[in-house]
């Protein structure tokens, strides 16, 4: 017994756009209640990959394997693969503008997705305390009844968190929530993501290294560049690797 | 919707008035003859084109799927109770003959095979749901696993439409040819020649466009509902949201060819004549229009569109037969213009702007 399975596995994914290489010869595993931040230089394929993993493009070479090679992700479509477990923030806030807030959640409850279900499923008193505890959280109680749409852009982000606790998925996908956030606002996102690791695995995108040191924590921080990792490890270690700062100031440092 | 309470009640006040005005106060009308034999009967094609229109709505207003073939659906529902009626003339045709007079006069003498079940109206009812149902889910099954979406759809559903008519055109499909089917006398052993029996048509129709409406806006109120709007907005988040977004559509795609096959079925009596003209690509774009006019996204608009568009079509056409098409175009940029949530949101959009003015003239 492995007392912290491999939700994640990656191996040897190649994808290239127009001979184009976003993603190259990259592996990476995930154990079971991580929280992972990834960072890197922009193109270095941080979206591609989280496009990999959630079925919106496939690899060219390469597997992805889930919960200890149970499944094989790369056969399985967007929503099979949600309903997984696999839930995604993207990088700008898509949430349903033409519903309210309390509409974006029901529509994201974790349960059946069946026609049949949501046809006559009735949304239970369980699922509305849910609903009720969740508003709070992401602090939108107030604005449950207005469209989504209407929203400033950090309510937006918020919402979009939101959705995926309502999934309640055994991975989380976030891609920059801090983008367009005031510091305030990115601070309380990045307790919310303490709070939540440990009951969810978690990998996080960001730019923002302040925002890093206060989720990462001494967890482990991976490097992506140009479609590959770089180097993983705790933040501080990272943030002293000659690679990294290569990567990040350009070459001048290697001259210096 | 954000329609308050008070407006919401004046809402389906207004919907059960006139529900009750369609239903009951028309015929009742026809009955004591007031209203004349004729105007109910071109009411009652007004209203099956409301159930046609209500039919589009819930694909492209609800969810975002411009179908262009909606016509084929209501025309195969005409066609399959327009075999039965071809056979109920019996030997009353101008040939004498148990057959059809357009397959005497093709020359043939026994009844084709898939024609013969026709005879019985439980299996020509039931055709009426399974051909176009069928149809629609074999093309829609296609179309949606492939991800075919937006305006490739639409050319795709029309150029269905137009395949089919040209196939029913063609006098070897037995179906009658270009000049379809006419001469229609009994329904049910009743006479479809009387008052009475087209009266009864006239109701049956007015039920359905009831029932047609009230299980829409159940199906648009349920979580089914949400789903359908979230794939007009934004159809690659659903799938992120674990919906099989090619499942609903297909579902909805079923659920509005069956809806507009059953109108077709009820005008084909009230009508007289089905024959593919009424398949063409024209006869669906026509129907989107009065979509647009009376308003997409809300059920009752379409109904509304398609009996004022309709209206004004038989009076222009007799009044104005030359500038008819010129009406409608116009009205159409128009409305597309000016009223983007067409005649049912005229009310708001009024609302909207006198609220505006209130303002600038308070403002020093």
């Amino acid at each position: 017994m492995n007392p912290k399975p491999i939700l994640l596995a990656a191996e040897g994914l190649n994808k290239s756009f127009d001979g184009y290489k976003a993603i190259h010869e990259l592996n990476f595993y995930l154990d079971e209640g991580e929280l992972r931040t990834v960072i890197g230089p922009n193109g270095a394929g941080k979206t591609t990959f989280l496009d990999l993993i959630t079925g919106r493009t496939k690899p060219d070479t390469g597997t992805l394997a889930w919960d200890d090679s149970k499944h094989d992700l790369l056969r399985l479509n967007e929503y099979e693969i949600y309903r997984l477990g696999i839930g995604r923030k993207f990088q700008t806030p898509t949430v349903y503008t033409d519903h309210t807030v309390m509409e974006n959640l029901i529509l994201s409850l974790a349960g059946s997705r069946g026609i049949f279900h949501c046809l006559f499923g009735k949304t239970s008193s369980n699922q509305l305390d849910r609903i009720e505890s969740i508003l709070e959280t992401i602090k939108l109680t107030s604005h449950a009844h207005r469209k989504a749409g209407t929203l400033a852009h950090g309510q937006k982000q918020w919402l979009e968190i939101g959705m995926l606790l309502a999934q309640d998925a055994r991975l989380l996908l976030v891609d920059e929530p801090a983008a367009g956030m005031t510091d305030e606002e990115t601070h309380r996102t990045g307790e919310l993501l303490l709070s939540l690791a440990g009951k969810h695995t978690i990998v996080v995108i960001e730019h923002d290294m302040t925002f890093v040191r206060q989720i990462s924590q001494g967890r482990k921080v991976t490097v992506l560049h140009q479609g590959q990792v770089l180097c993983e490890g705790p933040v501080e270690k990272v943030q002293n690797d000659e690679r990294v700062i290569e990567v990040y100031l350009g070459r001048k440092s290697k001259a210096a | 919707m954000n329609a308050s309470p008070l407006s919401a009640r004046i809402h389906n006040g207004i919907l059960a008035i006139s529900a009750f005005i369609i239903l009951v106060v028309f015929p009742t009308l026809n009955a004591m003859g007031i209203i004349e034999d004729f105007t109910l009967n071109l009411w009652g094609k007004y209203l099956c084109y409301g159930i046609l229109a209500v039919s589009i709505d819930l694909l492209w207003g609800y969810t975002g799927l411009l179908c262009l073939g909606q016509a084929l659906f209501f025309s195969l529902g005409g066609y399959m109770m327009g075999m039965h009626l071809m056979l109920m003339i019996g030997k009353l045709g101008q040939y004498k003959s148990a057959l059809p007079d357009f397959m005497v006069f093709l020359g043939h003498s026994t009844l084709p095979t898939f024609w013969v079940p026709f005879q019985s109206f439980p299996f020509a009812f039931s055709m009426i749901f399974l051909i176009p149902g069928l149809m629609a889910l074999v093309f829609g099954y296609l179309a949606f696993r492939s991800r075919i979406k937006g305006v490739y759809f639409s050319i795709l559903t029309q150029a269905l439409t137009y395949g089919a008519s040209l196939m029913f055109f063609r006098n070897d499909m037995l179906m009658g040819g270009n000049n379809g089917f006419t001469d229609f006398r009994t329904l049910l052993g009743a006479n479809l020649r009387i008052a009475s029996t087209q009266r009864l048509l006239y109701i049956s129709t007015a039920i359905l466009l009831i029932i047609v409406v009230m299980l829409c806006k159940w199906l648009t109120r349920s979580r089914f509902g949400l789903v359908q709007r979230a794939i007009r907005d934004s159809e690659n988040r659903v799938l992120f949201s674990g919906y099989s977004t090619a499942n609903f559509k297909l579902f909805i795609f079923v659920v509005s060819a069956v809806i507009a096959a059953l109108a077709g079925a009820l005008y084909v009596p009230q009508v007289g004549i089905i024959n593919p003209s009424e398949m063409t690509p024209e006869k669906s774009l026509e129907a989107v229009v009065w979509v647009a006019l009376g308003g997409r996204g809300s059920l009752v608009g379409p109904v509304l569109g398609a009996i004022s568009v309709n209206a004004l079509k038989s009076w222009a056409t007799r009044e104005y037969p030359d500038l008819w098409l010129l009406f409608l175009g116009t009205s159409f940029v128009l409305v597309v213009m000016f009223m983007p949530t067409g005649m049912i949101g005229l009310p708001s959009q009024l609302q909207a702007l006198a609220k505006r003015m209130k303002r600038k003239s308070t403002e020093p």
